[in-house]
């Protein structure tokens, strides 16, 4: 991160949990370097304890006695004498705050440089920063709104739809749409108090709202020398609650053309704001037109499909480079072969609106097989806690074809034995073998059917039949790992 | 003795925010419908709804406690 002489570290201390942990764990083995996983109460049976070379105890389940113990984070690493820090996704890898502190505590944060993460933080920061950069945004303002009545003069010029957003948002919170201008000023202070109560930032911005569009990312890597490459894109267009479901590389809609466009845009926002590390920028696709939305500063939950495309281990990518070493191939020697797909296995019913359900995992056997990768941070006897986020498991696939992969796909959920907590395999096996995904539509009207989402049932009767029904989920107050 | 059940495992909460006032309290009036709880479950929240009426005598679980699904959480009158 910091430039020099390429310096190996001995020992990585991993501040997070669940399958990004296990996954980060075993590049620290295949690179020879000993891994230290942190751990709550919770967690204390958690595979990513057990696999590490060693495990420290942070405190109780609650994560704010636990992963984001800072103290005891600190603590950890110097117990345990290690070098650096990887903060996986989620937690504190966009906390340039505490990539600051690894610093003053002598530790090497393996991420972006610290004023990355803020310029890329703040949203209308990122959106003037972009558009001074020349990469296309959403039309809309890169200043908050000073009142409803600017919000409506300022939705008028735009052009109904329009969404507004909170400066500090993430996760679904502050995103409000406003139709006409019957609505607008209702949306408008709708995001503006979850601003206040979810972010402390009552700043609102007005952006055009796209209807339909397809959610499409491209992965960026930077090193310490000036060097920055992308390693194509993803489609995550298939969401709920704003949060990613099904990932998949290429994206079926992209053609050549759009992909070298998209990617060069990609590659000029990370030198924009002196990126290093793995990082994405996220952006809205409507036919071939492509706009800035966000760069995540950080691994995204959805790599494994850019690493089954490309043959890049991106974790191995991060610490090469926060070891000050120098990217190892050029632009041209990144290859995009086949197709790839991701399904994230959350412990959720999708016939009950995505609600999640935890609970002691009572069987579980993995798929395997030709093509198929397995990332998951639960096993057979775990209790899934209540306290942290619903992935337990990713299923990725490679073929030659998106067709072929998703047959692939379709096989691999077949295998897959998961009871006791709620599970995402019986949506995803009646998503992927809808017209919709075949035809690469959105599926947003499958998301929204809440007849089509009944019917993902599985025949299993899961939760106890003397509990009432359960109510309707809200939206969570905090963004995933993306 | 009549309960309401709390129909989600996760941690249960007596009131929407540190700083308000709890949802019920002993001697309030309970109509179905009225939120008695919140639980956060993966990182979301959700109301919980009294299923029945009556009078509350007491919660019969504590803020921030665990709370699994069909557990009593309420004692009405």
């Amino acid at each position: 991160m910091t430039g020099g002489r390429p310096h190996p570290f001995r020992k990585v201390l991993i501040a997070n949990r669940g399958e990004i942990a296990v996954r980060i764990i075993r590049t620290l083995r295949e690179l020879g370097i000993g891994s230290v996983a942190v751990y709550s109460e919770a967690d204390a049976a958690a595979p990513h304890v057990r696999l590490a070379d060693e495990a420290v105890l942070l405190g109780p389940g609650p994560v704010g006695k636990s992963y984001l113990d800072r103290e005891r984070l600190f603590w950890a690493a110097r117990e345990t004498g290690a070098e650096a820090i990887h903060p996986g996704y989620g937690f504190f890898s966009e906390n340039a705050g505490f990539a600051r502190e690894c610093a003053e505590n002598g530790l090497v944060w393996i991420g972006p440089p610290p004023e990355a993460i803020e310029q890329m933080g703040i949203k209308t920061e990122a959106r003037k920063l972009m558009e001074e950069a020349g990469v296309p945004v959403v039309p809309g303002t890169i200043t908050p709104l000073g009142s409803a009545g600017e919000a409506l003069h300022t939705a008028r010029s735009i052009g109904f739809p329009v969404a507004f957003k909170t400066s500090g948002g993430g996760g679904g919170k502050g995103f409000h749409v406003a139709y006409g201008e019957h609505d607008a000023i209702a949306s408008f202070e709708q995001s503006r108090i979850e601003g206040e109560r979810f972010f402390a930032n009552g700043d609102v911005y007005i952006e055009k709202y796209l209807e339909d569009p397809r959610h499409v990312e491209v992965q960026v890597l930077a090193d310490t020398h000036g060097n920055v490459v992308h390693l194509f894109e993803r489609d995550c267009t298939v969401q709920r609650r704003h949060q990613k479901l099904i990932e998949e590389s290429p994206a079926p809609t992209v053609d050549a053309h759009t992909r070298a466009k998209i990617c060069e845009i990609a590659v000029e926002a990370a030198r924009a704001v002196g990126y290093t590390s793995a990082g994405t920028v996220e952006g809205l696709l409507v036919g071939d037109r492509f706009y800035f939305l966000e760069m995540n500063t950080r691994l995204q939950v959805e790599h494994p499909v850019t690493e089954l495309v490309t043959g890049i281990d991106l974790v191995r990518e991060q610490l090469l480079v926060a070891m000050g070493e120098k990217l190892a191939f050029r632009q041209e020697d990144v290859v995009l072969r086949g197709h790839a797909i991701e399904c994230r296995i959350n412990a959720e019913a999708a016939h009950k609106g995505f609600m999640p359900w935890p609970g002691l995992i009572t069987a579980y056997r993995e798929p395997a097989g030709p093509g198929v990768r397995v990332d998951s941070g639960v096993e057979l006897g775990f209790k899934v806690p209540s306290f942290y986020d619903s992935l337990l498991a990713k299923v990725a696939v490679w073929d030659t074809s998106r067709e072929r992969a998703t047959a692939r796909m379709l096989r691999a959920l077949s295998e897959f034995e998961l009871e006791g907590p709620a599970s995402l395999v019986p949506f995803h096996r009646a998503f992927l073998a809808s017209r919709q995904w075949a035809d690469a539509e959105t599926g947003r009207d499958l998301l929204l059917d809440a007849d089509w989402l009944a019917a993902t049932e599985p025949p299993a009767v899961e939760p106890p039949a003397a509990a009432p029904p359960a109510p309707a989920p809200t939206a969570p107050p905090t963004p995933d790992g993306g | 003795m009549a309960t309401i059940r709390c129909p989600i495992p996760g941690t249960f909460y007596r009131r929407s925010s540190p700083e308000a006032p709890p949802f019920k309290e002993a001697g309030d009036a309970v109509a179905v419908g009225d939120v008695i709880g919140l639980v956060e479950v993966m990182k979301t929240f959700h109301e919980i709804k009294a299923d029945q009426a009556g009078t509350v005598v007491a919660y019969l679980i504590d803020s921030e406690d665990p709370v699994d699904a069909g557990q009593d959480v309420m004692e009405l009158a």
